[in-house]
């Protein structure tokens, strides 16, 4: 996966790609020049006028001397009307981004809804009729150059979904539903996190937008669509192993596992991720996180499975057939 | 020398005026005013000045427990996917870092100096209600070691400060852990409540005569102000915390998914959060505005703009919480007006800051460690102020917000306007208050790591934010371009704790060795350098009539004719006795009877503690001993004394 994110920097939010996010970069830079200069004279003001004070009383030879009450009152006002030029023009800059920025350019190519929970993101992709609508977790694609509209909830505790290259952050608060939007001009991956305090695995929630060229996303969501193959050789075992020890929490729509508790796997070899960018999808990475997600993520809602080393073996098989 | 009482008079009693001379005051005054010996006397002082120092030294403890747990999280995030802390133990120390600095440190710490010197200030002989003054500490006290019990069991607050609810429920967070923190709360807000309301009679009834309301240090503006905020904001917070914890308790519905609203949980913290934040800032913003203009050597620069514009920020500061909650899905109009209001309070902090550069270019300034601890607060307080101006702009708050830009900001607000200032305010006033200097030498030493220690730790925070490291993770993965800057960031807040320890080193140091400081060592203007150091209990042998802002520079400053006359006033020796005065011209109308040292306020203290414990238990046995304790306590405390009116007026015995 190319990305146009700087890859030093993957959450970074000085450079952005799309519609909802580049405004308010401008106004944010626009902020950081402006506070510099303030800093900088402040501090030159301060500093000059300890030392060059000093020095003149040091060469009158004085001792403590004290003087002058009157005066002065010049600075506060030349401070107050410079202070509030630069408000005034923050605030108009302001509410001009919030205006830029507070609907989408264009009619909305897609809806999602994405749910936080703890510690995962779950993304229902609505479609015209009900067996066009999908449910896949944490990592989001959508086509590029498309605005699209995301409304936001919680299914526990309050989460922020964030994607810093693309849009701000809009809190997913259980019992109520927010609404964002965000557009990527650029095909790539842009990285997201969780930004507000949820409990013990906060700092691993991590979400991926992934802009796809149009036909490469509709190439993605009819996959997406698909039920799961049914198992075959080996991995048979593992489907077993699978609706027996996971189905609980799990779905993979196609076979009779239809949890909700946790992120639904019918592909989840689409994923380039687990456990909200915990660890990476690779078959040593999975079998890990199965045997043992409290070792990876502790606290995570995922119990260890103790499963035997075969039996290990038998359900990442199964699991790799989930593409 | 000694007055037969009149009592058929004792109403119409016109009070003796005395001079100061060699020979007066006498033992008397000092008899009347010294506590009992032994513990009892100890733990039933009310003297404003002892129960300052006590909320000074309290304050300092859980500055360094604080501190101590910023370090250890320090350690954790040094480098990527270190494993030295877990997530539980990590959650309890970053919200015990912050219930620390910010409820058990920040806010106390002014409390203590504003005890111990607003009588010595205002030309009083101490708070208006000195008994309430102690319970304001010894529950202060009890609040703080409450919080710390469920943390040294492992059962801390771990939500955060800000607590948001669902996560700090029962359903999402069962363990005790959030009721010791809802209950210390409540606790702590009774403390603050009498605490303030102390302050503002204080500086409405107890003025010496001629102190109008256009003469008092900057000081007591500050802390009058925060204390008229603490009497409004106070009560949004304990009552959410209450509701909460019957939430918790006994299922009632206010706060949860199904039947409530989480979001009315932040609306009520914050409109208490946000005005608390200026309360915990604008008492050391008083603080630099009467201690710098003492090493510039000239009155401040602009005294009615800058304390107007202390009442000013207060005022705006209760309309601009909803700035914490910008990522909440508002709608945008709401916004952009809390966007507007947020930027506007820039404008009195503007006032102070172009005062206090305007009081060093006009002054002659002379570099003492206090002078760099006070002007580099300036600099501190701007970026501080720069970086709260970004994120008073919503649409920037949008990516700002929850991420290490915004750590950055609140340790540049909270250190650079409460612990630069304060550490200031130590060096100004230490000889007062012990009688000896701070050692200069040491103190240099102190301020330079303490103010490159805090700029190498906490400035490359705004980077770690801008690229997008969020707040309150226990640990990150490498690859985010975190890593060093993450370093960097850990060995400049260790050079600041190393600061922090200088500063002990040379407090403990100065106390046995340091130099005699004599009244008034540094040729300041204001009445607490006119008495000894440290003070007599009576603070002053008569009260002093106020002519200026500047007592003890009028005849350089030749602003007025008038002089203030501080060895000639009223005596006020028939017991404990301060003198009354008006509102706002200070004009003596009445004699105020104070108070004698009494247990009654710990005992107090110790009762709602225990009520409270009970009820964090389910004890409910305990809390009904608590109870008890409270009620007997508080009839203890009422219990009719001998009037004044009985006993004689003497200036010795």
């Amino acid at each position: 996966m190319g990305s146009a994110v700087s890859p030093a920097w993957p959450m970074s939010y000085l450079t952005t790609f799309g519609p909802r996010a580049d405004p308010v970069t401008g106004l944010t830079w626009g902020l950081i020049v402006l506070s510099l200069a303030v800093i900088l004279i402040v501090t030159i003001l301060v500093v000059a006028g300890a030392a060059v004070r000093r020095l003149r009383a040091a060469s009158a030879g004085e001792a403590l001397p004290v003087g002058g009450s009157a005066g002065g009152w010049s600075w506060i006002w030349i401070g107050l009307a410079l202070t509030l030029i630069a408000l005034v023009a923050a605030l108009a800059w302001t509410i001009a981004v919030m205006a830029a920025v507070g609907s989408p350019p264009a009619r909305p190519a897609l809806t999602l809804e994405i749910t936080g929970h703890q510690w995962w993101w779950e993304a229902r992709y609505l479609g015209a009729a009900p067996g066009q609508t999908f449910v896949t977790a944490n990592e989001i694609h959508i086509p590029v150059g498309r605005p699209i509209l995301i409304r936001l909830t919680g299914a526990d505790v309050i989460h922020s979904f964030w994607i810093p290259a693309l849009a701000g952050k809009t809190d997913t608060i259980p019992g109520r539903t927010n609404l964002t939007w965000l557009q990527a001009d650029h095909a790539g991956t842009y990285r997201g996190q969780c930004t507000e305090y949820c409990g013990l695995q906060h700092a691993h929630m991590a979400a991926f937008v992934v802009a796809d060229p149009p036909a490469d996303f509709e190439a993605w969501r009819e996959g997406q669509l698909q039920l799961a193959a049914p198992a075959t050789g080996p991995a048979a075992s593992g489907e077993e192993l699978f609706v027996e020890r996971c189905g609980a929490c799990h779905t993979v729509r196609g076979v009779a596992a239809g949890g909700v508790a946790g992120p639904d796997l019918t592909h989840l070899m689409s994923r380039a991720t687990l456990a909200a960018g915990t660890v990476p999808n690779t078959v040593s990475g999975l079998e890990g996180w199965i045997a043992n997600p409290q070792a990876l993520k502790p606290g995570a809602r995922m119990p260890p499975s103790n499963l035997s080393g075969p039996e290990l073996g038998q359900l990442a098989a199964y699991l790799e057939t989930l593409k | 020398m000694s007055a037969a009482p009149n009592s058929a008079w004792e109403d119409a009693r016109i009070p003796r005026t005395a001079r100061v001379t060699p020979d007066f005051p006498g033992p008397r005054l000092e008899e009347i005013w010294a506590r009992a010996p032994g513990l009892k006397g100890w733990i039933g002082d009310v003297d404003h000045k002892e129960i300052g120092k006590r909320y000074i030294v309290t304050a300092f403890v859980f500055l360094l427990l604080g501190g101590i747990e910023a370090m250890v999280m320090r350690l954790q995030l040094a480098g990527p996917d270190r494993r030295l802390l877990s997530p539980e133990a990590y959650d309890q120390l970053f919200t015990m870092h912050g219930v620390s600095m910010i409820f058990l440190y920040a806010a106390p710490i002014l409390s203590g100096f504003s005890n111990f010197l607003w009588p010595l200030l205002l030309g009083s002989r101490d708070m208006a209600f000195p008994r309430l003054n102690a319970l304001s500490y010894w529950v202060y006290l009890a609040a703080g070691v409450f919080i710390y019990a469920g943390f040294v069991v492992g059962r801390g607050p771990d939500a955060g400060w800000f607590n948001y609810v669902p996560y700090a429920s029962r359903t999402f967070n069962p363990g005790v852990n959030i009721d010791v923190y809802a209950l210390g709360l409540i606790l702590l807000g009774i403390s603050t409540t009498v605490g303030s309301a102390n302050f503002v009679v204080t500086f409405l009834r107890t003025r010496a005569p001629g102190m109008s309301i256009d003469r008092v240090p900057i000081l007591t503006w500050g802390t009058l102000t925060a204390s008229v905020a603490n009497l409004l904001a106070v009560p949004a917070v304990s009552l959410a915390f209450f509701l909460l914890w019957l939430d918790r308790q006994f299922g009632l519905h206010v706060f949860d998914t199904a039947q409530g609203q989480p979001l009315l949980w932040q609306h009520l913290f914050w409109m208490f959060g946000h005005p608390w934040v200026y309360a915990i800032v604008l008492p050391a913003m008083g603080m630099v505005s009467d201690g710098l203009p003492v090493f510039c050597r000239r009155p401040l620069v602009g005294y009615t703009p800058v304390a107007l514009s202390t009442v000013a920020t207060m005022a705006l500061g209760f309309g601009v919480w909803v700035h914490h909650m910008f990522a909440t899905g508002l709608p945008d109009i709401s916004l952009s007006f809390f966007s507007g209001a947020s930027l506007i309070i820039t404008i009195p902090s503007a006032v102070a800051v172009f005062a206090w550069t305007a009081t060093i270019w006009l002054g002659r300034p002379v570099i003492t460690t206090a002078f760099l601890f006070f002007a580099s607060m300036i600099v501190l307080f701007v970026i501080g102020g720069v970086s709260g101006v970004m994120t008073a702009s919503a649409p920037v708050d949008w990516q700002l917000t929850d991420t290490y830009f915004v750590v950055a900001h609140i340790h540049y607000v909270l250190i650079g306007i409460n612990v630069f200032p304060v550490l200031g305010g130590a060096y100004y006033w230490f000889p007062k208050i012990t009688g000896r200097m701070l050692s200069e030498r040491l103190g240099r030493w102190n301020f330079w790591t303490m103010f490159i220690g805090f700029n190498l730790g906490f400035f490359p925070m705004h980077l770690l934010g801008l690229m997008g490291m969020p707040r309150r993770i226990y640990t990150y993965p490498s690859g985010m371009g975190w890593d060093t800057t993450n370093l960097i960031v850990s060995l400049g807040s260790g050079l600041f704790a190393l600061g922090v320890l200088l500063f002990l080193i040379n407090v403990a140091v100065s106390l046995r060795r340091g130099e005699a400081a004599g009244d008034n060592p540094w040729d300041a203007p204001t009445l607490e350098w006119s008495v000894a150091s440290p003070p007599p209990p009576y603070n002053f042998a008569v009260i002093p009539t106020v002519a200026s802002r500047h007592p003890l520079w009028e005849d350089r400053l030749r602003e007025t004719e008038a002089r203030s006359r501080l060895d000639e006033g009223l005596l006020l020796a028939r017991g404990r006795e301060t003198l009354g005065t008006s509102a706002l011209d200070a004009e003596p109308n009445l004699i105020l009877e104070m108070p004698a040292d009494s247990v009654a306020p710990a005992l107090l203290a110790l009762g709602l503690a225990a009520l409270f414990a009970g009820a964090v238990l389910t004890a409910w046995w305990l809390a009904g001993a608590g109870g008890a304790i409270c009620a007997g306590a508080l009839i203890f405390w009422f219990w009719p004394n001998r009037r004044h009116a009985d006993l004689p007026e003497v200036a010795d015995g």
